[in-house]
């Protein structure tokens, strides 16, 4: 059934589907903007943690994402106030306080919920929660969805698909450095000199599916 | 032999002490030496020892006798797809006899009867072609190699050995020789040597000298003019377009992939290999050839192999059965012609199963050769941009390759653990 509507090109799914696709691959946030590096260099030591990590980058941007987007559209773009009776109001010029300021209230509610009601998850979250609520992935993909001029049900799929591809970045890279570990690699290049060139080519592995 | 022998032991004291005049230079003697002879590590038949000289340069001297039969179709078929094309144009009255130029080769042996084309003729076009591609491709790579064995005084390695033979079999013929040179510089050292050379690196360098040439100089790697050699500046025919089967059944409106393809090229020309392409990919037969060996004396995974084999016949099979044929393009195709065109079969059997980019565990084996198949197929069906996706589906499962062996040890400790 999916498939038959994946057939007529327009259809919703295809749309969704290539959305999803274009952000986990071809316009992977950190793999093609280079979004979210400073927790990708410091966390990929280890699959484990950078797991954790990835599931949690999915969880704030799958939720953050959306959010913005009502933010956006009720309340900071020109004449968003409507509702609230105030039709010429323009608040775009507090774009990034308020995103910054919504992605960490988000954040920290989604943290205390999760403490409270599924402490086992919220162990495995931990420390990366708080952490990430000031990745410049997370902010990047919310400017990107104003930019891009997404409905909300495309925010949605963006937000998560954005997730899952800093994810797969990020635990790849974890796996190849623990691989990297017992490699002769010249002494300058050693560390962060490596990460960056494995980085660059697996950017080129995922142009796979550029073109979509 | 023994006059060689006492040769090299003759000059040995020249390099290996410490202290010696030429010491900066050992590898490349220790490389020169070990190319000749075996060398002595075979231990008696008491305890624990190596046996066999099995080591890592006749493992690569085996993988380059599996390509031979590409090799040697390449060249032929340089020659083949050459003088076809020449025919063709002059039979249109697109190329006067006298409007033919010879190359170096040809110069050298004496050109061909146009209208009377021997098989040596074919050949001198085909070695004309592909030995520059060869000697360039292992002059730059093992030039640079032993730069680096020599800066790092560790033993020249053979791994380049068969990078070099697969970086010819996998370019067009008409490739510019310094693009060849420049990708293999850049494969050799930032996706090889900067890791730590040979067993080191995370991606195929042969795979990565394409990616490099298709994202650098897309002109010359893709399109219907590239796939056939000729003398001109460019090394192109003027005026002579083929394009590549993947690319006949590339556009959507096409509902019978399968049917487009037969009007082009029948069964037999793609299994043995008569149709224009890379140099070594096309004839089916020569890879199985070398996909037998390679399995024969155990060092291609037969795993891999099989898996991949199995991932595109299935995801071709379930898409060919269930899309609509109005979704056009590739997705129409029979699943044994997905098999039969592009390079896939080559790239699964001699780049796929590289034993150092690929996963170590059996169960990562499997998983990894399906989803090569999977995602060449994707690529092939759905991605508009390339027609073939063999090449950049062994990139990106290169990438995952470290992570699909860890969640495999993962998954066995949980299940050893489980069991106590």
């Amino acid at each position: 059934m999916i498939l038959n509507m994946l057939a007529d090109e327009p259809s919703a799914v295809a749309h969704y589907l290539s959305i999803a696709l274009r952000s986990i691959f071809v316009e992977n946030i950190l793999l093609s903007f280079f979004l979210g590096m400073c927790s990708y260099l410091a966390v990929s030591k280890r699959v484990d943690s950078s797991l954790g990590l990835g599931v949690a980058v999915i969880f704030v941007l799958g939720i953050t994402v959306p959010i913005n987007w009502v933010v956006q559209h009720y309340v900071l773009d020109p004449g968003a106030l409507a509702w609230a009776g105030i039709p010429d109001s323009d608040l775009s010029y507090l774009q990034f306080l308020t995103f910054i300021a919504s992605i960490a209230t988000a954040v920290q509610i989604v943290e205390m919920a999760v403490d409270k009601f599924s402490p086992k998850l919220y162990a495995a979250l931990g420390i990366f929660l708080p952490l990430i609520a000031v990745n410049c992935a997370i902010l990047g993909a919310s400017l990107f969805m104003v930019e891009r001029k997404y409905a909300f049900g495309e925010a949605v799929v963006f937000g998560f698909g954005s997730g899952i591809g800093w994810m797969l970045a990020i635990v790849s890279m974890a796996a190849i450095r623990w691989r990297l570990r017992t490699a002769h690699i010249p002494g300058p290049l050693k560390g962060l000199g490596i990460t960056f060139i494995t980085t660059g080519l697996i950017a080129m592995a995922f142009m796979t599916f550029s073109g979509i | 032999m023994q006059f060689l022998r006492n040769l090299i032991e003759k000059q040995r004291q020249l390099y290996h002490a410490k202290d010696s005049k030429f010491h900066k230079a050992w590898p490349l003697f220790d490389a020169f030496e070990t190319f000749l002879f075996a060398p002595e590590h075979r231990a008696g038949k008491q305890g624990v020892h190596v046996r066999d000289y099995v080591d890592l340069k006749r493992v690569m001297n085996t993988v380059i006798i599996a390509m031979l039969p590409c090799l040697l179709w390449a060249i032929w078929n340089t020659g083949a797809q050459h003088f076809h094309a020449v025919e063709s144009l002059l039979g249109a009255g697109k190329l006067a006899p006298e409007g033919y130029t010879l190359g170096w080769l040809q110069a050298l042996l004496g050109g061909p009867t146009l209208g009377a084309v021997t098989a040596f003729d074919t050949i001198v076009f085909g070695l004309q072609r592909m030995l520059p591609i060869l000697i360039v491709s292992y002059g730059v790579g093992l030039g640079i190699e032993m730069v680096f064995s020599v800066i790092r005084s560790e033993e020249v390695s053979e791994g380049y050995l068969v990078s070099g033979m697969l970086i010819a079999l996998i370019v067009p013929a008409s490739i510019p020789l310094w693009q060849l040179a420049v990708g293999v510089a850049f494969a050799v050292i930032l996706g090889k040597e900067v890791f730590g050379g040979t067993g080191m690196n995370i991606f195929n360098p042969a795979m990565m000298v394409r990616a490099f040439l298709f994202f650098s100089f897309a002109a010359q790697m893709s399109g219907d003019q590239v796939w056939v050699a000729g003398n001109n500046s460019q090394h192109l025919i003027d005026g002579y377009s083929s394009p590549t089967a993947l690319a006949i059944v590339k556009p959507s409106v096409i509902t019978d992939a399968s049917a487009t393809l037969a009007e082009h090229f029948s069964r037999a020309d793609l299994f043995f290999g008569n149709i224009p392409g890379s140099a070594g990919e096309m004839s089916k037969l020569a890879v199985l050839l070398g996909a037998f060996w390679l399995i024969f004396t155990g060092v291609g995974s037969w795993r891999v192999m099989l898996a991949g084999v199995l991932g595109m016949l299935g995801i071709a099979f379930v898409m060919h059965g269930l899309m609509p044929a109005s979704f056009g393009g590739p997705v129409t195709l029979s699943p044994v012609d997905h098999l039969l065109v592009g390079g896939f079969l080559f790239g699964l059997v001699f780049m796929a199963t590289d034993p150092v980019s690929s996963p170590e565990t059996n169960t990562g084996k499997w998983i990894y050769g399906v989803l090569i198949g999977v995602v060449t197929f994707l690529v092939r069906a759905v991605n508009p941009a390339y027609p073939e996706g063999t090449m950049l589906s062994i990139l990106l499962l290169n990438a995952f390759a470290p992570t699909i062996d860890h969640f495999v040890v993962a998954a066995n400790i949980k299940r050893r653990l489980a069991r106590s």
